[in-house]
């Protein structure tokens, strides 16, 4: 199936509104896992994640650790094997999933809340994520499918301009480590560096828990007691260091037999608690974010036809997450597509945005803040976002009066103040590179 | 005890199934030959309204390849009532999302809104299903942007560069031989005219179905659709030839050479969907022994040729069992290092051996039914997918209903009918295979960087 275009899901996720939001109830478990519940009732089925700030920020000198750990925990636990936990899901019907990004690791499970179904599919969790026994031969495979994919990664012209522009935005800030790993360092991960990670990492101050479905609070209440019995208390993991911005412009170029060159332009961009984030995420909505009727996408796709896709997004972490501008082109289009991305930004800086575009952005946003929350899995993602970077309760309560109190000033001083073409990492990935 | 226990479960959640699927569905047919499908659910305040053509890239032949993915995308660029990309603007300016999209045997359009914006998309819907302007110079700049997007997919992915190969090796006559994107030259090829005869041909009410799932009242739904829909005059239509697929004598093999790092393979059997089947059961036979072979990470693929021989880097199965013609029973892969192609191909041979020779596991067949009701429950959190159903079914010519019996219908296959179907199916005349031969990726200088420094 062909899509007219790609929706950038990350930039969806950065937003929500008010009105029908979720009740969302937080406690914490008695070992100190913060948990974040919200009744679900309409479908005979449960969403559950524990959510823990175990992602490849935590990587430190060993890349791909955080990987490789996430994903060996349903490879061995308790007395079972890999093959017996996968088919204990699916005997019952449930579905496990594990993932490591940057700031999350996380373990997900969604099951029918039918009785067996339910305390069969959490048990089966709970020993994967308590009593991982981290198995040699299941190791060594996992770090072989690793570097197979990082191969795979390098016949990519996309995935090896992702990683160049990590790499050179954040330098030797724990981001530009990519979650999965480097191909001359993951031979060197061991057994027991995977063991010490998972005992650091893998505690209750340093989990979030959500829970989303059709279960009663005292329900919820138990099965968050049980996910985080038996694991340590622990300590939540240190604060990740700030982002140094960078002085200088970048560019670099990578030569690979595409057809198209990849361009990736951008620095780093906002936080989760960053003060600008709604001034920024609303002007960026009007600049790059909205899909076919951007600015930017007018400028690249709708007047010149010079790319499929043309976007941008601010991608809030923990610390500053990139401010991402991408495109793809034929080779010998690049530097005209580049100087139009430029041109564009550059423009929308000294401008800002007018009053109409605005509106129009306000009215795109609040008036589909219902799509935001329309299924669980959405609810429960907010939920992961809301929990894990400590944001208010009232979040989606509020999100509507933060976007509709955006005015264009602020958008232009903000962009102005936080965006800086001058400085940023412009990454060039494509064939006959007869840029510059 | 065990394994009897774990079967009394499952019945216990096929019990409880068939209240659960009882929802309100409601279908009503206009003059003008438009079908309109509403379904409620009133979970959240919003609705997905969708429009679906029965025309895609196996109404096209040779010449035209990738013309009703073209049009998809025209058909943002201006009516005689909107200027191009006003669709888009009204839309968004609605708080709606939307997007269009084009396979083999259908082209389909969505919007999703708060539930009382769904006459918007009736309103605009109606306008471009009978006033669509194609406009040379959009259209220049759009067949660019559609070869961006062919370049960005097909020509730089070393894996869809074989599938696409692949196909058109498998397939002789059959439609299915040809991309939905279409071949470059096509692409580059397409005149206006070419995209005003194919919008005249196949847009029309009466090719059209009009699903809507969300917070709706039907009434009220059929109501503005008879507004907005009703006053649209009927086409003629074509009636799209058959193209039935020439008998196949023997296995076919490809190989494709092509810049990259990983070995991959694709193997695909010849073998009837759905729509084309003589026997009733067969398509579900063999939609139950993908999920024998694939599906889950406790399948035969992983369980055996991941985890256990570690032959395989990664490994998957495939079966569309609701095309419009007789499809193809895919399985793909990359072989793990040391391993090579036909290594694989003769592990994926052997797991198809087993399965013609020895009855599937009663414990097996019942976790992949229980699967399929569980996953029947959990489809219901998605409007869009609830919707995206409904639509392909109409679209391929099949009752909606088949999605609801679809539980029934896995439900009854029995070990013996896996065994058959793998006997009858899995032969070697049926076969065609593909092999990607990776060539160096870098003959030349590796990456520099100018400039650069981190500030303090």
């Amino acid at each position: 199936m062909v899509t007219r275009f790609t929706l950038f899901l990350v930039t969806l996720l950065l937003s929500l509104s008010a009105s029908s939001a979720p009740n969302i109830e937080h406690w914490t478990t008695e070992n100190g896992g913060r948990v974040y519940y919200a009744s679900a009732p309409e479908l005979p089925m449960v969403d559950i994640q524990v959510v823990f700030d175990a992602g490849a920020a935590q990587d430190k000198d060993l890349p791909g650790i955080a990987l490789l750990a996430n994903s060996m925990l349903s490879e061995g636990a308790g007395d079972l094997t890999a093959d017996q936990v996968s088919a204990g899901f699916d005997d019952v019907g449930a579905k496990f999933g594990s993932s490591s990004e940057r700031d999350m690791a996380s373990l997900s499970l969604r099951s029918l809340t039918e009785d067996t179904a339910l305390k069969t599919a959490l048990e089966l969790m709970v020993t994967v994520l308590t009593k991982p026994t981290f198995p040699q031969d299941a190791f060594e495979r996992l770090q072989k499918q690793m570097l197979i994919g990082l191969q795979g990664e390098k016949q990519s012209p996309s995935a090896v301009a992702r990683r160049a522009f990590y790499k050179n935005i954040y330098g030797e800030h724990p981001y530009a480590s990519m979650p999965a790993g480097d191909a001359e360092l993951v031979p060197h991960l061991t057994v027991k560096s995977i063991k010490k990670f998972y005992r650091q990492y893998y505690v209750a101050r340093n989990a979030t828990i959500v829970i989303v479905g059709a279960v009663t609070k005292e329900q919820a209440q138990q099965i968050a007691e049980q996910l985080m019995t038996g694991l340590a208390a622990g300590e939540m993991a240190n604060p990740k260091p700030q982002v140094t911005s960078l002085t200088e412009s970048q560019e670099v170029i990578i030569e690979h037999p595409s057809s198209q060159t990849h361009i990736l332009m951008g620095q780093a961009g906002t936080s989760r608690d960053d003060k600008d984030y709604f001034t920024l995420y609303v002007g960026n909505h009007i600049f790059g974010g909205s899909g076919l009727v951007s600015l930017l996408s007018n400028e690249i796709r709708e007047k010149r036809g010079l790319s499929y896709s043309a976007y941008s997004y601010f991608r809030p972490m923990h610390e500053k997450g990139p401010y991402q501008l991408g495109l793809q082109t034929r080779n010998d289009q690049a530097q005209e597509a580049l100087k139009v991305m430029k041109d564009t930004l550059a423009a929308f800086i000294i401008t800002g945005p007018t009053e109409e575009q605005l509106k129009a952005a306000k009215q795109n946003i609040t008036g589909g803040f219902a799509l935001r929350l329309d299924s669980n899995s959405k609810i429960a993602g907010y939920l992961a976002m809301i929990g894990f970077y400590g944001l208010p309760l009232d979040y989606l309560d509020t999100f509507k009066a933060k976007v509709n109190n955006v005015t264009t000033a602020q958008i232009k001083d903000a962009f102005s103040r936080r965006v800086h073409p001058e400085t940023m990492v412009t990454v060039l990935v494509g064939g006959k590179a007869e840029q510059k | 005890m065990h394994k009897l226990k774990k079967i009394k479960l499952a019945f216990g959640l096929l019990l409880f199934m068939p209240t659960l699927l009882v929802a309100k569905v409601n279908e009503y047919a206009f003059d003008n030959g438009l079908k309109l499908i509403v379904k409620e659910d009133h979970r959240a305040p919003i609705a997905v309204t969708q429009v679906w053509y029965k025309v895609g890239s196996s109404y096209e032949y040779n010449g035209i390849t990738g013309i009703s993915h073209q049009l998809e995308h025209m058909m943002f660029k201006g009516t005689e009532n909107l200027k191009p990309n006003e669709f888009s603007r009204i839309i968004a300016a609605n708080g709606g999302r939307e997007n269009a999209f084009t396979g083999k045997d259908y082209t389909a359009y969505f919007q999703t809104m708060e539930a009382d914006r769904v006459e918007v998309s009736f309103r605009l819907e109606a306008e471009r299903m009978r006033k669509l302007v194609i406009d040379e110079a959009e259209l220049l700049k759009e067949k660019e942007v559609v070869a961006e997007e062919r370049r960005m997919r097909t020509d730089d992915s070393p894996t869809a560069l074989t599938r696409e190969v692949f196909n058109a090796t498998a397939f002789t006559n059959s439609p299915y031989h040809h991309p939905i994107i279409g071949w470059m030259s096509d692409i580059n090829h397409y005149t206006a005219d070419d995209l005003r005869q194919w919008y005249q041909k196949w847009y029309a009410p009466n090719n059209a179905t009009v699903v809507v799932v969300g917070d709706v009242e039907p009434e009220a739904v059929y109501k503005l659709a008879q507004q907005y829909f009703g006053p649209l005059k009927a086409e003629e239509t074509a009636v799209v030839k058959p193209q039935i697929e020439v008998k196949q004598s023997g296995k076919r093999t490809v190989e494709l050479q092509a810049p990259a790092k990983l070995p991959y393979t694709m193997m695909g059997w010849k073998v009837p969907v759905v729509k084309t089947a003589e026997v009733d059961w067969e398509p579900y036979a063999l939609e139950m022994l993908a999920g024998i072979l694939d599906g889950s990470a406790s399948s035969r693929f992983t369980k055996d040729l991941v985890r256990d021989s570690e032959i395989a880097a990664n490994i998957g199965a495939g079966y569309s069992l609701f095309s419009r013609l007789d499809d193809l029973f895919l399985v793909a892969g990359t072989p793990s290092e040391g391993h090579s192609v036909e290594e694989l191909q003769q592990a994926v041979m052997d797991e198809i051996k087993l399965l013609q020779t020895e009855l599937v596991s009663e414990e097996e067949l019942q976790r992949i039914k229980t699967q399929v009701v569980a996953n029947a429950v959990y489809e219901r959190d998605s409007v869009f997918y609830q919707a995206m159903q409904i639509g392909m079914l109409e679209t391929v010519g099949l009752p909606w209903q088949l999605a609801d019996d679809y539980v029934e219908n896995i439900q009854a296959v029995t070990a013996q009918q896996v065994q058959e179907v793998a006997k009858k199916y899995f032969v070697d005349t049926r076969l065609t295979t593909a092999k990607l031969i990776p060539q160096p990726l870098n003959k030349k200088k590796p990456a520099m960087t100018t400039g650069g420094r981190h500030g303090h």
